[in-house]
């Protein structure tokens, strides 16, 4: 692997998607929407009732910020697409690969063109969020819920693992699809696994405690790894040039 | 330099390109010639390094493209253009020049310096910053050309340069081959324009999965024309003036007023025989002409012989 070619096709990439509006708006609107949106929950819910009550307030908060692992498997997906499947359309796959760089650079650098800026915006959303619903709950709970460690295992492990396997989902959806649509569409399959964990911690099915949180995080990195061994079997010169068709 | 020893790319049961032995000399442009899927792109790709082969070997700048370990120093050597322009709609050319000189390593200098050598010498200077996706069709191909000299290659591999581009820019590329021809570069274009290949190429090869024919323009048309063409202009046509011509072995004798028009099966009689046994049975001559052969010719004889 060679960083500076690893840079220089995630730095033409992301230059790329700077001229998408759609993924601009999803990179800007989504951290901002959701990071002000679910504090406003704790403001208008109960209402009247005293609004919502100081012990539910630490499990709703930490699945709250669950909210934003889930958004780390949106983003990335439409980010990629545009990068792989949008090279594919356009045909500007083989001039890349008609240079020195290796397979695995190209692999990487659309990967992290597609991974970087999700994760910064879920991180500035949750940072948002954190912030915000810090101030509305620490007149009930009389401390600072955020930071802590479930939030910081959510931001520091399971954003940035979650994306890298949305992403690497997109490059093995990118060799079969012919849109940029479709690939996003099924692309977003990935949130699936993800919104239902989000889903079973509101209803208090599972505790997002620091314990399962890492468990994920590990499972995680496995997946990421047979996913990476399964995208870079796909994208190579030989197969993009003879059968992404 | 590229040389190629029975070069041979399967894929599944189709044989995409059969058994190609060619020796390509630096400074030569070369032309491979051939009917839709007859295996120009897959062989332009093998001697890229873009694909594996299946048998055989080839010598690219003194790199072995089959050696997978060469594979990407022999993609530094060489320049690729593809059949499509593949160019990135949001970058301008200069940006598209600067990105692919850092994938060759280029220093910022010479990058710099490079990009405005090339996009004068394609007349896209005046539009560099303009986002490719704004450029016609033409202008796109001449920045995808660029993209490919970027690096300054030894080799230069170019499949369908000038396919659906106006006669001026088809021009401006067909000089651009010639500049790299006169600086030493080997170039293999892959064209259906047979018109192009007669005017730039050196020698041609006819390929339908193997190598049908190998000369240059001019030979293969000599060799490949199995009639030519006579056109001889009378003061008067006279019976007597045909049963001459037919007695020496002329075709298809055709008199539209004072012009006869024939066909000579090759290496037989002359038009200076045709003219001098007309002139001996008393006809006056006041014109003779060979009609040109096109290499077009050439190609669909030795197509049409293996069809």
């Amino acid at each position: 692997m060679i960083l500076a070619d690893v840079l220089t096709i995630a730095g033409k990439d992301l230059s790329v998607i700077r001229h998408r509006r759609s993924i601009m708006a999803a990179l800007v609107l989504f951290p901002l929407l959701v990071g002000l949106g679910l504090p406003l929950v704790l403001v208008f819910a109960g209402r009247g009732k005293g609004g919502v009550p100081a012990d539910v307030l630490p499990t709703l908060l930490t699945s709250f910020q669950f909210f934003f692992v889930t958004g780390a498997a949106t983003l990335p997906t439409a980010i990629a697409a545009y990068s792989f499947v949008g090279e594919k359309i356009e045909r500007s796959l083989e001039p890349l690969l008609a240079t020195p760089v290796s397979d695995i650079d190209v692999l990487l650098g659309k990967a992290l063109a597609a991974v970087v800026p999700s994760v910064v915006s879920m991180w500035v959303g949750m940072t948002v969020f954190m912030t915000v619903a810090d101030v509305e709950s620490h007149g009930k709970l009389d401390y600072w819920f955020f930071p802590n460690a479930t939030a910081g295992i959510s931001m520091l492990l399971l954003v940035p693992l979650v994306a890298l396997v949305s992403a690497e989902v997109s490059v093995l959806v990118s060799a079969r699809s012919t849109d940029v649509r479709s690939a996003q569409q099924l692309g977003t399959l990935v949130v699936i696994p993800f919104a239902a964990l989000y889903v079973a911690s509101e209803i208090g099915a599972i505790t997002l405690d620091p314990g399962p949180m890492l468990a994920l995080a590990a499972g995680l990195v496995v997946v990421a790894v047979a996913l990476f061994f399964a995208a870079r079997a796909v994208f190579n010169r030989e197969e993009i040039l003879t059968r992404w068709t | 330099m590229i040389l190629t020893d029975g070069l041979t790319r399967r894929f599944g049961a189709t044989v995409a390109v059969d058994d190609v032995s060619l020796e390509i000399a630096d400074g030569e442009i070369f032309g491979l010639l051939g009917p839709n899927g007859a295996g120009k792109t897959t062989t332009l790709r093998m001697l890229a390094g873009l694909i594996g082969v299946s048998s055989g070997r080839a010598v690219v700048a003194g790199l072995d493209v089959t050696d997978p370990s060469q594979a990407r120093e022999v993609r530094r050597l060489v320049g690729v253009l593809p059949e499509e322009a593949g160019l990135y709609g949001d970058l301008s050319a200069v940006r598209t020049l600067d990105f692919f000189g850092r994938l060759y390593r280029m220093s910022a200098s010479s990058r710099s310096e490079r990009t405005e050598v090339l996009l004068t010498r394609l007349g896209l200077w005046e539009r560099r910053d303009d986002p490719a996706s704004t450029l016609s069709k033409g202008l796109k191909q001449r920045l995808a050309l660029a993209r490919a000299l970027v690096h300054d290659p030894q080799v230069v591999l170019l499949d369908e340069p000038t396919a659906n581009l106006d006669p001026e820019a088809a021009a401006v590329v067909r000089d651009v081959l010639l500049d790299l021809k006169a600086q030493g570069r080997t170039v293999v274009v892959n064209t259906h324009r047979l018109e192009e290949a007669e005017r730039v190429c050196d020698r041609v090869g006819i390929l339908r999965s193997r190598l049908l024919r190998v000369g240059t323009p001019h030979d293969l048309r000599i060799a490949m024309t199995q009639t030519h063409t006579i056109v001889i202009d009378l003061e008067k046509v006279r019976d007597s003036d045909l049963d001459v011509l037919r007695g020496l072995g002329a075709e298809a004798v055709v008199v539209t007023g004072n012009r006869i028009e024939l066909a000579l099966a090759s290496g037989t009689t002359t038009s200076a025989d045709l003219v001098a046994a007309l002139v001996a049975a008393g006809a006056r001559v006041s014109g003779v002409a060979a009609a040109q052969e096109s290499l077009e010719d050439a190609y669909l004889t030795i197509l049409g012989d293996l069809a």
